[in-house]
């Protein structure tokens, strides 16, 4: 094991390292002079040269590189170009309500996918199956920031049921999170599906038939654990993604998390916070991943002798 | 049977074909009808006008072209690019390989769209920016696909001879590997024409990809929800056309792949 989380660690050492570098390339990847982008074209010439001194744009690119590794290892992440506070704070005050919604995301996937994909693999080309992958397809084709204005049409103009969009009320989370957790649910279903057929067709499942257990057992509890795996990465997965704020779906709905962050940092062409939303939620997809990975190896120590 | 293909392939043609022809038609999706202002569709009215008075019909077509340009240019840019990285990389091993799997690993470590995403903010907002933020994104799968086929066709009999009489690498890889990573790379294309859709138009949506007046549906959607109580036809429209075009092309690689292999299945007995 300490073998296996080693090598896992080095290799997400490097990722976190190409990933600080991406990060800080993106500011030189705007074309022309960023300071004018950022302060517009009709700026004064003393606040511009202000600017590029405080971004540390004045200097060599290596002596620019080493200042912002040395400030991230301090937290130390700048001041927003807008409101001139801590973009930390920013983020941290954004990190709740991702969260939050992530986890109710998370939650409707689940108790959407796996009934479907158990359905779907029970009944395997038989109209339930057809139904529920049906289904999938659908929820992989809808695009979340086209079910986002149709849930708000349906759920809050017709029916009145939900706040249209923002936190308030107790009730306002189901929409974004419906949005979310379906479009989730499409894939996972399909992903229970097949791991599922590929467990029901192992010996040890034809033994328990063969002992006489009920249908019911052999799948919940012989044929389900044993196909968890698959689906416990793709889980994490989604909720790397998710945790990272759901860009588009958080803009439909003006859900305050870190993807609406981002978004209106790129609207005020407040590059130092789009940086560090980028940086943000890369970092905690990147270590979700590497969460999923070691619980994987856990629940399954065969893994930890596979990799090279 | 023959419903799985017609059926998408029918709504595929159709959006290719509106995308091709819609410079020729006398389309006007910048001219504003002020008595027209967000008419619902109707018999003389077609699919309705928008809030400025702009028809739907002309700026869908034209949405349709934006959206096809962008598809066909990020998915032929990420195969070509894409494949013939991986393919090279898988072949060559060695050190090469490894510094190819970590800039992969890299990229990948970006959850969704965010990296097209920070990549349009900074380039600036356009079609161009967004076929070349969609193309550094979108070239890692096909990459990946054709590495892990090289590195198992690597051994197989025909590469080993050629190597054996002496066959450079370059045509050993464009001669008898490139040939056999073709269908599945097709079939990852279509998946990948999707993708491009749904990543085109959510960038619209967003504000980054095509710029106004020009017609994106994702940015159709996006005007449209401002005036979703009064006018849903503005969002319902170009969504459905989006959601058909890209469940479309989703079926599509399905059939493809279960056609494919069916193939290669006898091909084998």
């Amino acid at each position: 094991m300490t073998a296996f989380l080693m090598t896992r660690l080095s290799s997400t050492l490097i990722g976190i390292l190409g990933v600080l570098c991406l990060v800080f390339l993106l500011i030189h990847l705007i074309p022309g002079d960023p300071v004018e982008v950022m302060l517009g074209e009709s700026a004064l010439q003393a606040d511009k040269e202000a600017l590029r001194h405080s971004l540390g744009l004045n200097l060599p690119l290596h002596q620019q590189w080493w200042d912002y590794m040395r400030s991230l290892l301090r937290l130390d992440l700048g001041h927003s170009l807008f409101s001139g506070r801590p973009i930390l704070d920013l983020l941290v005050e954004r990190i709740p309500a991702t969260l939050y919604l992530s986890l109710v995301s998370l939650t409707i996937a689940i108790t959407l996918a796996l009934p479907l994909g158990l359905l779907a693999a029970t009944h395997k080309h038989q109209p339930w199956d057809l139904g529920a992958m049906g289904f999938a397809l659908l929820g992989m084709s809808i695009p979340n920031f086209w079910l986002g204005p149709i849930l708000i049409l349906v759920g809050s103009l017709w029916l009145g049921w939900f706040p249209v969009s923002g936190q308030e009320g107790w009730n306002a989370v189901l929409l974004p999170a419906l949005t979310l957790g379906t479009a989730m649910a499409a894939i996972l279903a399909r992903m229970v599906r097949s791991s599922l057929l590929e467990t029901l067709g192992e010996d040890f499942l034809r033994t328990a038939q063969a002992k006489g257990l009920s249908p019911t057992r052999i799948l919940l509890v012989h044929a389900l654990p044993n196909s968890l795996l698959p689906i416990l990465t793709l889980l994490g997965l989604q909720l790397g993604g998710l945790l990272g704020g759901a860009v588009i779906t958080e803009t439909v709905f003006a859900w305050p998390g870190l993807g609406l962050l981002m978004i209106e940092a790129i609207q005020q062409r407040d590059y130092p916070v789009v940086q560090a939303a980028v940086l943000c939620i890369s970092l905690t997809y990147i270590l979700v991943n590497l969460l999923t990975d070691v619980v994987y190896a856990w629940l399954d120590p065969r893994i930890q002798f596979k990799r090279p | 049977m023959t419903m799985r293909l017609w059926f998408p392939a029918s709504i595929v043609i159709l959006w290719g074909g509106l995308a091709l022809v819609s410079p020729l038609l006398p389309l006007n999706p910048h001219a504003i009808d002020l008595a027209n202002i967000l008419t619902p569709p109707g018999a003389t009215t077609w699919l309705g006008y928008d809030d400025l008075g702009r028809s739907i019909a002309d700026r869908l077509a034209t949405g349709a072209q934006t959206s096809f340009i962008v598809a066909l240019a990020v998915v032929f840019l990420g195969v070509t690019l894409g494949g013939l990285l991986g393919a090279t990389s898988g072949y060559l091993s060695g050190w090469v390989d490894h510094i190819f799997v970590r800039i992969v690993d890299i990229l990948l470590a970006f959850p969704g769209l965010l990296l097209a995403i920070a990549l349009a903010a900074a380039l600036g907002p356009g079609i161009e920016n967004v076929i070349v933020a969609l193309s550094l994104t979108g070239w890692v799968g096909y990459a990946r696909l054709a590495r892990a086929q090289v590195l198992s066709l690597k051994q197989a009999d025909h590469v080993v001879a050629a190597r054996a009489i002496g066959t450079s690498t370059w045509r050993i890889l464009t001669r008898h590997l490139l040939p056999l990573l073709t269908a599945p790379l097709i079939v990852e294309a279509s998946f990948g024409i999707a993708g491009a859709i749904i990543a085109e138009a959510g960038l619209s949506f967003l504000g980054l990809g095509v710029q106004p007046p020009e017609a994106s549906w994702g940015s159709m959607i996006r005007d449209g929800t401002r005036y979703m109580l009064v006018a849903p036809h503005l969002v319902i429209i170009p969504g459905m056309t989006l959601m058909l075009v890209v469940l479309a092309a989703n079926l599509l690689g399905d059939w493809l792949r279960d056609w494919l292999d069916i193939k290669d299945q006898v091909g084998k007995r």
